[in-house]
């Protein structure tokens, strides 16, 4: 299809120099792409499904597949690793048909997959982490060693084999995870949502290490929803919308917009705050909380104190794993910290549990909804509940209101557009999106005056994430401290009236929002920029 | 879950039907294999019993529904309470020991055992609860290790308060005064025999776990618990204290089982007194879905096999311990076909909701994106 070769990729920076005369040490015939989907068609209960999808890549070329979130990008490179099967469609590579059972049938095709949650034992070294499932290619030992050394050598992977995960960093890990495909002899690479753990930084040295990789004839399949970032790696775009595949692009002949347009078929939203409400009247303040980290390990959380304004929302940036979910979970009563104070209003809540913390006002949206916030296998009016099991409509003293609870979560549904057939079904049974807008309905229920919210549109669509983001600035408005956590910098540049970084458990550094820039937050969330009050 | 249709009622009901089919298909499989005569063996179990049989079948299922309810609380919150068996041993010897002395009239002394029954088994089980929550140990183990413990304490006291029977070998507890005994409900036409007074108190049991476990806050919180702790403990569930209370009130369930046997028919405990009934709670908890009126129906079964089989050896030459094959072949089955009809169930819960979906979509075409 429309893939030159010759043609440098991306506008501005990170121009690819070699794409002008294509590295080609290939041993078959060079008429076959590497990769050549057809039909693919992948029914689904409940998600969005893949449709008629087809595209070719070429060899020896960054390939990026974009949709936003639920588009179905992720299916679709399961069905390409062999994790699932299409129910329609063919896939071949190299020209050959393949029929992809299992991933050790995808291995063998020469297909390997970079997940985006790193699957790699911390407590082991790098060379075990390899060796780990493919002990037979060049054994444990020196074998083993020397392959890996050799391999970080030709692509410019800097990896001690040595060296053990639990000390490394996102970026290194994300390095071993590829190393780990190529020792298992991959020739097309699949990166699923690479930068969304990396910082900005690190990002581009990713990107050198994929150009590394094409350079020696590899083949990466792409997988992002940041378009930046696609157009500044990519030789050839496809975007997928409603689980089919919508066009495949140049990307010296798009820009962002036009790009962003095609992945959601209408106008892009954006996160934008209205003018300040932040009042004087500080609604939760916290107080140089310490938690231990486990053994004689650094502290997870290391003073932190913070101030949050009724009308104000506090946007948390920070790498995951920095000790956001643990602040969270402090604030919340569900772990103890080693030492410090929580406060709502002048009210010290340090030693409150759980329940109590709720009852007084404090609505909670978890980082991870499925473990935290439903119980998959209950209906949704018994969602409702949760949470709230002590509170109106839902409970008459001891007794459970099921009549109340139910013309509850009527309201909800349609308050916040939950798209359920009814308020009977499992919660299971709800996309990502509508799972959320109940949790985010349910939590907005009980006139809390905080709202901590922990990557509130994380894995939901388009539509859900607008009405989630206008559901913050409502609540923002209203007059409630929200505590925003995030992982989507735009989001928090977007909604936030202060930022604050989180760096191993310290905050490092506080930012406006309307000054700041994706780079500035970037640099401190890494601690790369020596911020200046951090030196010495 | 209160909502009621034909296809849950199908799915709740294909379960069991499927288990019952698949061990009627394997125990002739096993019979025809070894010789013995088929077709007489399920006459003689699927003959309609005697009035006097249906008396021991109704006498037998109370006492498994008192301890397939005890199992079926701490199941609902995933908490496997192994230990009902070693509990109300524990808590008959004591409710015994107690009801024997006869220091308090009539009636009142059957109140007062049962409350004595129950504070034993309560605290026995606390020993577990103890365990797990502050020491982190698994309570199947250590409900398991307090089964093997219970028979030895409970010989040992028995040893030391016991009265010999006379004109027998076995020993057992002072026999409690005959005020103090329930003589039994005609509820059965034609029998000689009568129902155990205590059928009241199974009834009751079941009633209120009912009650408590649907209706309550600590109903939900249990069952919240037991769906996902997670998500119980970000909703403000305490979960260890629940594991406490869950545990205990088990365990005081379980002392509740050996009452009708010892008011009703034993009148004092002694070796010779019914043992294992806690091993078969746990699978009629199981075949019943922990659901009060599932464990009731799991309960006249497993009774009716029990009864039925005493026929065997007379009337068909088989030892009427084959019915341990035929309810051993029900639990296998009916936990496979539970799960796979839970999966079947989810499957197509989240098929129809995106039908639906989809249709109600068509039908008014709503903005991708609502307004930003």
């Amino acid at each position: 299809m429309n893939h030159p070769p010759g043609l440098p990729s991306g506008p501005g920076r990170g121009v690819v120099a070699i794409t002008a005369a294509p590295a080609r040490p290939d041993r078959t015939s060079d008429a076959h792409p590497a990769v050549e989907l057809e039909g693919i068609t992948k029914r689904f209960p409940g998600v969005v499904a893949n449709k008629d999808i087809g595209f070719t890549v070429a060899r020896g070329t960054v390939h990026a597949i974009v949709g936003e979130n639920g588009a179905g990008k992720s299916t679709l490179m399961k069905i390409l690793y062999g994790v699932q099967r299409p129910d329609e469609g063919s896939i071949s590579i190299d020209g050959r048909v393949v029929d992809l059972h299992s991933p050790a049938d995808a291995i063998a095709a020469g297909i390997g997959m970079v997940f985006q949650h790193f699957q790699l034992a911390d407590n082991f070294t790098v060379l075990e982490n390899v060796v780990l499932g493919a002990e037979k290619l060049h054994g444990i030992g020196d074998g083993a060693r020397r392959e890996i050394r050799r391999i970080s050598d030709e692509y410019g992977l800097d990896i001690d084999p040595d060296a053990l995960v639990d000390d490394l960093g996102v970026g290194a890990r994300q390095r071993i995870e590829i190393l780990k495909v190529l020792y298992r002899g991959a020739k097309i690479i699949i990166l699923d949502e690479p930068t969304a753990v990396l910082v900005p930084q690190e990002v581009d040295e990713l990107f050198d290490n994929l150009r590394e990789l094409k350079s020696e004839g590899l083949t990466v399949l792409f997988i992002s929803h940041k378009l930046d970032e696609v157009l500044s790696v990519a030789d050839s775009i496809t975007v997928i919308r409603r689980g089919t595949t919508v066009d495949t692009v140049d990307p010296s002949s798009v820009n962002a917009r036009q790009l962003a347009e095609l992945m959601v078929g209408a106008e892009l939203p954006t996160p934008q705050t209205e003018e300040s409400t932040v009042t004087d009247r500080v609604v939760l303040r916290i107080e140089d909380i310490v938690l231990a980290g486990v053994g004689a390990g650094r502290n997870v959380l290391d003073g932190i104190s913070l101030t949050i304004h009724a009308g104000e929302v506090l946007g948390i940036a920070g790498v995951e794993g920095n000790g956001q979910a643990e602040l969270v979970e402090v604030i919340m009563g569900m772990r103890e910290p080693t030492s410090g104070l929580v406060f709502l209003g002048d009210t010290d809540i340090s030693d409150w549990r759980t329940r109590e913390i709720r009852e007084a006002g404090v609505a909670y949206i978890p980082e991870d909804r499925q473990r935290h916030a439903l119980l998959l296998e209950a209906p949704l009016w018994e969602n409702r509940i949760l949470g709230h099991q002590t509170e109106e409509p839902n409970v008459r003293g001891f007794i459970i209101n099921a009549a109340g609870a139910k013309a509850d979560t009527e309201r909800i549904v349609k308050e916040y557009d939950v798209r359920t057939p009814s308020i009977n079904v499992k919660a299971g049974s709800l996309s990502g999106g509508n799972q959320q807008k109940l949790i985010v309905g349910r939590e907005m229920s009980h006139q809390p005056k905080v709202l901590v919210a922990a990557h509130p549109t994380r894995g939901v669509d388009v539509g859900a994430q607008s009405s989630i983001w206008d559901i913050i600035r409502q609540a923002r408005r209203d007059g409630l401290a929200v505590l925003l956590i995030s992982a989507d910098l735009e989001e928090l540049i977007g909604l936030s009236d202060t930022i604050e970084v989180i760096l191993r458990g310290r905050l490092t550094g506080t930012f406006d929002p309307d000054t700041v820039t994706a780079e500035d937050l970037g640099a401190a969330m890494t601690g790369a920029a020596a911020a200046p009050e951090e030196t010495r | 879950m209160s909502t009621f249709s034909p296809r849950k009622l199908l799915l709740a009901v294909a379960a069991p039907v499927l288990a019952l089919v698949v061990a009627f298909v394997v125990t002739s499989a096993i019979l025809l294999l070894l010789g013995d005569p088929v077709v007489e063996v399920w006459q003689t179990i699927l003959s309609w019993p005697k009035p006097r049989q249906l008396v021991q079948i109704v006498n037998g299922a109370t006492v498994y529904y008192l301890s397939a309810v005890a199992v079926a609380v701490g199941f609902r919150m995933n908490l496997f309470n192994i230990g009902v068996d070693g509990q109300y041993r524990v808590a008959v010897f004591a409710g015994a020991a107690f009801a024997g002395q006869a220091w308090f009239p009539g009636p009142l002394n059957v109140l007062l055992t049962i409350v004595v029954a129950m504070v034993a088994g309560g605290l026995w089980a606390s020993i577990a609860a103890y365990l797990k929550v502050r020491r982190g140990i698994s309570e199947v183990i250590s409900t398991i290790m307090l089964n093997a413990i219970a028979t030895g304490v409970v010989q040992w006291l028995l040893l030391k308060v016991a009265v010999k029977q006379p004109g027998s070998n076995t020993i057992s507890t002072k026999p409690i005064p005959e005020s103090s005994q329930l003589s039994g409900l005609g509820l059965i036409p034609g029998a000689t025999n009568k129902v155990y007074t205590l059928i009241l108190l199974a009834v009751l049991v079941g009633a209120l776990y009912w009650f408590v476990i649907n209706k309550t806050r600590f109903g939900f919180d249990l069952r919240a618990t037991g769906r996902s702790e997670s998500a119980a403990v970000a909703s403000g569930v305490k979960v260890p204290r629940m594991v406490v209370t869950t545990m205990i009130a088990s365990g005081a369930l379980a002392g509740l089982i050996g009452m009708p046997l010892l008011f009703g028919q034993d009148h004092s405990y002694g070796t010779t007194f019914q043992a294992g009934l806690g091993f078969a709670g746990i699978g009629i908890a199981l075949l019943g879905r922990n659901h009060p009126l599932g464990i009731a129906a799991a309960a006249l079964l497993w009774s009716f096999l029990d009864v039925q089989s005493n026929a065997l050896q007379i009337r068909a030459g088989v030892a009427s311990e084959v019915v341990f094959i035929i309810q051993g072949v029900i639990l296998f089955a009916v936990v496979i076909a539970y799960e796979l009809i839970r999966r079947a169930d989810v499957r197509l819960e989240q098929q129809r909701v995106a039908r639906e979906l989809a249709a109600t979509r068509s039908d008014a075409p709503t903005p991708e994106g609502a307004t930003a």
